[in-house]
């Protein structure tokens, strides 16, 4: 079969691309758009390191097909930052040295800004449990938890 | 790869039966496209059910009963409040499938349809006494969920049948749900052993039951006995201990990494115990 067209707004941004039905949304978003935030770890939906939200939700992108995307919106790691302004949970992750190798990083971002809109005075346990699906090999997971706590109490304050 | 997106059931079914070759159906993939990406399934025709009208949406009818599309995802159930309200073992054995990001896509009609023997919500949509409608070239019946799976990996779908609705009954007075599984861990596993009970009361005794088991045989088991064993009972010690008898002589699992036939036998009888009370105390505690 011929390609499929598909138009999406990604990050706020209007978008189109031809994909092969079989390709993943991961796959057009790194090998078309550009966007190599979302990493691939294991391609089957246990590592959460191509996680990105789908309206609203979020979905690891690889269990999702790029055809899949037609009219949807798209929300990647890349549009958190605003600007040359990072955005509280990117700041706290460098402070509280949050990561080391960096590949899970950008799947974790997605999903605590995930929570911290939905949630943003979570428990220590309501951010482990919504980060369960999202591996680090390197950190212990603890200074990760404890930037993403710090984060919220900030933008706690700000709000 | 054909990627279709009919707009009805009727039209979904139509494209099976004219498809050749290898036929999937695609709701929330988290099955269909890792068996993809593993090469264990390549389709020939996709067919994406999301784009049928009502396939996302969760609704209440007038008598109470419940209609969910085919295509909710776990996370639409849990946010529900008046879902969570009727059917919290239902909402229960759902929301631990996987993890957030899984939960953001993966459907009760998948998990079905994976026909998993540990699938989480499957013991809980079987204890709830949950039927669905299959769609097919020759129409739409309903059918039980216990007889949709048949052994691993396998369903009594005929070619070109799909599930198009999941109906759950209302839930009426004095009744309860609760669904729990034994993993060794605290998240992210699947079930050693898997447990729904669904009863209604009537004061403190059991009037009604149902009582349900995975990871136990080849499919999930809707477990008469366990059931016989507390209707009639205010769930005293006596009860509970012919419950767990019952759920134990149902078994007939495997051993594998996850237990041994021994530890599945002894843990489905505990399981059963500690379902219960849950249920029986939302019982106690819900009189809608």
């Amino acid at each position: 079969m011929s390609k499929v067209h598909v138009t999406t707004k990604i990050n706020g941004d209007s978008t189109e691309y031809l994909c092969d039905p079989r390709e993943t949304l991961l796959d057009v978003l790194r090998d078309q758009l550009n966007l190599t935030g979302a990493k691939e770890g294991c391609g089957t939906g246990d590592c959460g390191a191509c996680s990105v939200e789908l309206d609203g939700r979020l979905v690891c992108s690889c269990l999702v097909l790029g055809v899949e995307a037609e009219g949807k919106e798209i929300s990647t790691v890349e549009g958190i930052a605003d600007g040359e302004t990072l955005h509280p949970l990117q700041r706290k992750f460098i402070e509280h040295a949050a990561l080391q190798c960096g590949v899970c990083t950008p799947g974790i971002l997605v999903a605590a800004k995930s929570l911290l809109e939905k949630n943003p005075d979570p428990t220590e346990t309501e951010v482990r449990y919504w980060l369960a699906g999202n591996l680090c090999r390197c950190t212990g997971y603890d200074k990760i938890i404890r930037a993403v706590m710090d984060a919220a109490a900030e933008m706690r304050e700000a709000a | 790869m054909n990627y279709l997106t009919p707009a009805s059931f009727a039209e979904a079914a139509a494209c099976a039966r004219d498809a050749s070759g290898v036929t999937r159906f695609l709701a929330g993939g988290t099955d269909v496209l890792v068996q993809m990406r593993a090469d264990i399934v390549t389709p020939d025709t996709l067919i994406d059910i999301k784009h049928i009208d009502g396939a996302r949406d969760i609704t209440r009818a007038a008598d109470g009963s419940w209609i969910i599309g085919v295509a909710a995802p776990g996370a639409e159930m849990k946010e529900h409040p008046e879902l969570s309200k009727d059917w919290p073992g239902l909402v229960e054995g759902m929301d631990l499938i996987g993890s957030t990001q899984v939960q953001g896509r993966a459907t009760l009609v998948g998990n079905l349809c994976n026909a998993s023997p540990a699938a989480d919500s499957v013991p809980a949509m079987v204890a709830a006494g949950v039927e669905v409608s299959v769609t097919g070239p020759d129409g739409t019946r309903r059918e039980k969920a216990e007889n949709i799976p048949t052994a691993p990996g396998r369903t009594s779908l005929a070619a070109g049948e799909l599930i198009s609705a999941v109906h759950v009954p209302a839930r009426g007075e004095n009744g309860g749900d609760a669904y729990l599984r034994f993993i060794p861990r605290t998240e992210m596993d699947i079930a050693v052993v898997g447990c729904g009970v669904n009863l209604r009361l009537d004061g403190d005794v059991i009037t009604e039951a149902r009582v349900s088991l995975g990871a136990v045989a080849p499919t999930v088991l809707l477990v008469q006995d366990c059931a016989d064993a507390i209707i009639g009972t205010t769930l005293d010690d006596a009860a509970l201990e012919k419950l767990a008898a019952a759920a134990s002589a149902a078994c007939n699992p495997i051993t594998d990494k996850r237990g041994t036939v021994k530890f599945r036998t002894h843990v489905a009888g505990v399981l059963a115990q500690r379902t219960a009370k849950i249920a029986y105390g939302r019982a106690k505690g819900a009189s809608k």
